[in-house]
């Protein structure tokens, strides 16, 4: 392990680490959007939406990121979407998340016994006052440690831009692989800090998740 | 630059020969992944402590890192140490071990689930610690996760796309080749999405097939 090169180069893995944490928070953002609207569609009363929900779904679950991600980077330009690399990271790999939240937030809101609806219709709650005020208070609480799984797994899915060349944690550690040839103390840096911001992130969606939990 | 997708036929062979790679590495990785999967559940609940620690720490690293990171370190790491790996080895070393750690955290859950009096039992029945473990224990605990070790499966197939950054030709690299003749990225990619999204069906297919014949009551 030479410690010396480590010294040198790790303030560059450090900002790099900033833009992985600022690709991860974007892309998580738009991700809960579209899974809130995914999630909305699919369990809508109206047969068109559902199917366009499943669809999205469908797509972006049965095809891998990667390839998303260069049809939007690198084919996006042929149907006139011209994007620099870190916008299309973002909204490539946000909207690809979005459609494993649909999954966990529908998930959730179906996991909700029927009763607590049907029982707040009786009440005189109209469907969209159940919805808001019964069904999905409840169902929150179920979805944050299932949709925790999904950001680790986005963090450490940020690391694909660096295959457009987003100047992020995976592709600084590779840079410096081709510049010292030295992978693995670039692997150990990178590592040390992805490992940082996930168990990080971990503890907080823990934390969260104990939070708002049902007392036993 | 509209769309084409007449520059796709010329290249039908490239791409049917990128699917054949992707299956096969697909199909490798996962078989390591599964029996990886078992080894490290064994491990991580049966094996003393100064084995059971570094492996508990090596899982932490592989979970807690990304999967391309790992496959850089494989590839390009390896030889700084004189292990010079063909792409295709490196590939199906770094899905497989990656995906083995995540089998093996749901084949533990299910092995602690497995009731204790079988062990007792197998044991009292004259087998060794061992053969209760791998013909008593481990195939029910086994039985009980196939279908989120299908899921894992699925997720394997769509990260197999990562390893055409170190060189693989399976079916996104081949697409590459294909782009970089042609210039035709859209068209190339949204082959490749296609044949990804079939090999999926083809892929769920097989597993709801493997779970119906293998689940206890029908």
């Amino acid at each position: 392990m030479d410690t010396e090169l480590i010294l040198k180069v790790y303030p560059y893995f450090l900002e790099a680490a900033l833009i992985t944490i600022e690709l991860s928070v974007l892309t998580i953002a738009l991700g809960l959007i579209c899974g809130a609207l995914g999630a909305t569609a699919r369990l809508s009363r109206f047969k068109s939406l559902r199917f366009l929900g499943a669809a999205y779904v469908s797509f972006f679950r049965g095809t891998p990121a990667l390839i998303q991600l260069f049809l939007l980077y690198f084919g996006g330009p042929q149907i006139g979407i011209q994007l620099d690399a870190f916008e299309a990271g973002v909204i490539g790999l946000g909207v690809n998340i979005g459609a494993y939240m649909t999954e966990t937030m529908r998930g959730a809101i179906i996991a909700i016994d029927k009763g607590q609806g049907e029982a707040a219709r009786t009440l005189g709650l109209s469907r969209s006052q159940a919805f808001r005020k019964v069904v999905l208070p409840q169902a929150l609480r179920l979805m944050i440690r299932p949709l925790g799984v999904n950001i680790n797994a986005q963090i450490k899915g940020t690391a694909l831009v660096s295959a457009i060349s987003v100047v992020e944690l995976t592709y600084t550690a590779q840079r410096y692989i081709g510049s010292t040839y030295k992978p693995f103390e670039m692997f150990f840096l990178a590592g040390v800090l992805y490992l940082v911001i996930i168990t990080i992130t971990g503890k907080g969606v823990a934390y969260l998740d104990r939070k708002v939990r049902l007392p036993a | 630059m509209g769309l084409d997708f007449s520059v796709l036929p010329p290249f039908y062979g490239t791409l049917a020969l990128g699917v054949l790679w992707t299956v096969a590495i697909t199909a490798a990785s996962a078989v390591l992944s599964f029996f990886g999967g078992i080894l490290l559940a064994v491990i991580a609940l049966y094996a003393p402590m100064a084995i059971r620690l570094p492996f508990r720490f090596l899982a932490w690293l592989f979970m807690g890192t990304p999967l391309l990171l790992q496959l850089f370190l494989i590839y390009f790491g390896l030889v700084q140490i004189g292990i010079d790996l063909p792409a295709f080895v490196a590939g199906v070393i770094g899905l497989g071990f990656h995906f083995a750690v995540y089998n093996s955290e749901l084949i533990q859950t299910a092995m602690i689930a497995v009731d204790k009096g079988q062990m007792e039992a197998a044991r009292t029945l004259g087998l060794s610690r061992r053969q209760a473990l791998i013909k008593v224990v481990v195939p029910q605990a086994v039985r009980d996760v196939i279908p989120p070790i299908g899921n894992n499966m699925i997720a394997l197939l769509k990260d197999s796309a990562l390893v055409s950054v170190i060189g693989v030709s399976e079916l996104t690299l081949s697409a590459q080749r294909a782009i970089g003749q042609t210039y035709r990225a859209f068209e190339f990619y949204a082959a490749a999405a296609v044949l990804y999204y079939i090999i999926n069906l083809g892929m769920e297919a097989v597993l709801r097939w493997f779970e119906n014949r293998n689940r206890l009551y029908r």
